[in-house]
């Protein structure tokens, strides 16, 4: 209720001694609500953060006071070594790095190319292909991700081994079923064509009377322009690539090419080890974290941009 | 949803003439072909990874299908048949419910009221904001350890109630008490998601022209009556947009549910999709669990149009 008031705290008469104490006030309480708020938002994390530089009985023994908060005691880095010992931690990571980057990069181009095509370009069936592309945004993944694991089991590869190719069947156990469905996206296509829409066309004219073709209009005209877009769509399919949990835990059961997150399940099967699960907790968020800070701005305006077209 | 195709709309110049028509055609069939070949890698992908294992889920459902399985033959309505006498599936569909329409009501007031507390300019507006936007993008799986650490007898949260009621409140053993569990799931939840649809919100209110609220205030209207008259009603298209986002991910629950409770206790938190997950995955029966997933993506769909539909422009 405090918060409407907030919003459009009414101009108070000056010159009146009441008024400027209630003003205080007002100042001081709208501080407290937000500080309140940001401690319940923060403190989980803290505590992740400060526990995972204690050993495990004094993590319990802080429990019951403030030091539950603060890095004080026998403070070290036995946790994250212990991590490295416990789990193949290091190659979950690259694992996960490789995953979300091939991810990001090849989801970047492929659905900007769809959008460029969606855009600019004249060719039979657009309309069509417009309207399925919406209509997928409407389904869950989880309502097909069942079927999916039978289908990606019966998908046909080509090895390369000794210069010979070999035909394979089956995508279980890959990086590329953790990859490939996921690159294009139709929530990417669709942001990157209402940016495009929004580009002069005059700009692509112009470059076609001097002669360039539609695949350099795309990479030396619209591309470089879509700066904003490619960053809130890499932003979008980074969170999602990072921090996937379900698919990989279904389809991928050789432990050399599990992802980050999956690498969580180990230590809830092993003796639980609660200082190592909050350092290898710290180690898989602080990418993401590090991620979200430095591009703030252009992830919150990412998503808010998300919502605007309900 | 609405779309316009350019391509209606766009009017082509006239750069050549009658008199090149041969050269009109070559460069039209160019730009057929190349627009058709950009679009191409997404078209195939989606087609195989969204288009056919979405259909798969209808066929497969009305067969025997396992995931590693030498012949399929098609049973009928036998899954469905099997799926409604399952006590089971009732408990999950029951569970689901349960803790969407929890979340959904509370998760987008409180989401609100957030938006419009860091929507005011006062200094460190924004450390606010990216503060309660962090849990967001915290992955599910590490914040459902943490808050399974902290649920437990003596875990942290027993500990800081115990402190901030000056030990009247003892806690419970949230996660293992059937009617705890989904309560502890609901509260969690939210904590972590509540700062997404707080930027979806805060969104919508810098949509909403500032002259209406001076307006309002020539007009002698107090914080509610701005409120009730300018500011929700500025917010209808968010407002749908949240609903239907936020009841997708409330019915889709899984990941918390699989780390923290794994069903339990007593299957008070087992979720539709934790047990298509359970059926399709651990006990290999593809076909039952497309049955399953048949029902979800149908229960989805309704739930959205039933939404779009109440929160449609009336008049």
């Amino acid at each position: 209720m405090t918060t409407i008031a907030n919003n459009t705290a009414p101009a108070a008469p000056a010159h009146t001694a009441g008024t400027n104490q209630s003003t205080a006030g007002r100042t001081a309480g709208r501080y407290l609500v937000r500080i309140i708020l940001a401690i319940f938002f923060a403190f989980p994390l803290v505590f992740m953060f400060v526990s995972s530089f204690k050993p495990d009985d004094q993590i319990f023994a802080d429990l019951s006071s403030l030091k539950a908060f603060l890095p004080v005691g026998d403070i070290s880095l036995d946790n994250y070594t212990g991590v490295f010992d416990t789990v193949p931690a290091g190659r979950f990571l690259i694992n996960s790095v490789l995953i979300t980057a091939v991810t990001v990069l090849l989801g970047l181009l492929v659905n900007s190319m769809a959008a460029f095509a969606l855009s600019r370009m004249r060719w039979r069936g657009k309309t069509v292909v417009l309207a399925a592309i919406i209509a997928t945004l409407v389904v869950p993944f989880e309502t097909f991700a069942l079927p999916m694991i039978w289908w990606v089991n019966k998908l046909p590869w080509i090895v390369i081994q000794d210069f010979i190719p070999l035909y394979s069947v089956g995508w279980l156990d890959t990086y590329r079923v953790q990859i490939i469905p996921f690159i294009a996206n139709a929530f990417a296509i669709y942001l990157f064509y209402s940016y495009f829409q929004s580009i002069p066309k005059d700009l692509d004219e112009a470059a076609r009377v001097d002669g360039a073709g539609w695949f350099r209009i795309y990479r030396s005209v619209i591309m470089p322009l879509a700066g904003p877009a490619s960053a809130t769509v890499a932003i979008l399919t980074f969170l999602p690539a990072w921090n996937s949990y379900l698919w990989p835990l279904m389809v991928v059961q050789t432990e050399n090419l599990r992802p980050a997150m999956v690498g969580l399940s180990y230590f809830q099967q092993l003796n639980v080890l609660w200082g190592q699960i909050m350092a290898y907790s710290t180690l898989i968020t602080i990418p993401v974290l590090a991620f979200f800070l430095v591009f703030q701005r252009a992830f919150v305006s990412s998503i808010a941009s998300a919502g605007v077209k309900g | 949803m609405s779309v316009t195709t350019p391509g209606q709309t766009t009017k082509r110049t006239t750069r050549a003439a009658d008199a090149h028509a041969p050269t009109l055609k070559k460069t039209e069939r160019r730009e057929a072909v190349t627009g058709a070949l950009m679009v191409t890698p997404s078209v195939i992908l989606l087609i195989v990874f969204f288009f056919i294992p979405v259909a798969l889920a209808f066929v497969l459902a009305f067969t025997n299908a396992r995931l590693i399985s030498p012949s399929i033959q098609f049973v009928g309505l036998d899954n469905f048949t099997r799926l409604f006498q399952d006590p089971l599936f009732w408990r999950s569909l029951r569970n689901t419910l349960y803790f969407a329409v929890v979340v959904v009501p509370l998760q987008s007031a409180l989401a609100l009221l957030l938006a419009l507390l860091v929507n005011v300019r006062i200094r460190g507006t924004n450390f606010f904001r990216t503060l309660y936007f962090v849990p967001v993008v915290t992955s599910i799986v590490v914040v459902s350890i943490l808050w399974q650490f902290m649920y437990q007898p003596d875990g942290l949260i027993n500990n800081v109630l115990q402190s901030v009621s000056f030990n009247v409140i003892q806690g419970a053993d949230w996660l293992n008490n059937p009617g705890t569990a989904m309560p502890a799931i609901i509260f969690m939840s939210i904590w972590q998601a509540v700062g997404f649809h707080m930027v979806i919100w805060l969104s919508g209110l810098q949509t909403i022209a500032p002259e209406l609220y001076e307006a309002a205030d020539i007009d002698g209207a107090g914080p509610w009556e701005k409120f009730r008259y300018v500011t929700w009603p500025g917010l209808r298209n968010t407002r749908t947009f949240i609903l239907v986002t936020i009841s997708i991910a409330a019915l889709s629950l899984f990941a918390q549910v699989n780390i923290m409770t794994n069903g339990g206790p007593l299957d008070a938190t087992t979720t539709v999709v934790f047990q298509a997950v359970r059926i399709g995955y651990q006990q290999q029966q593809t076909a039952y669990a497309s049955a399953i997933s048949l029902v979800f993506f149908l229960l989805v769909l309704t739930v959205s149009l039933v939404q779009r539909y109440l929160t449609r422009e009336k008049g």
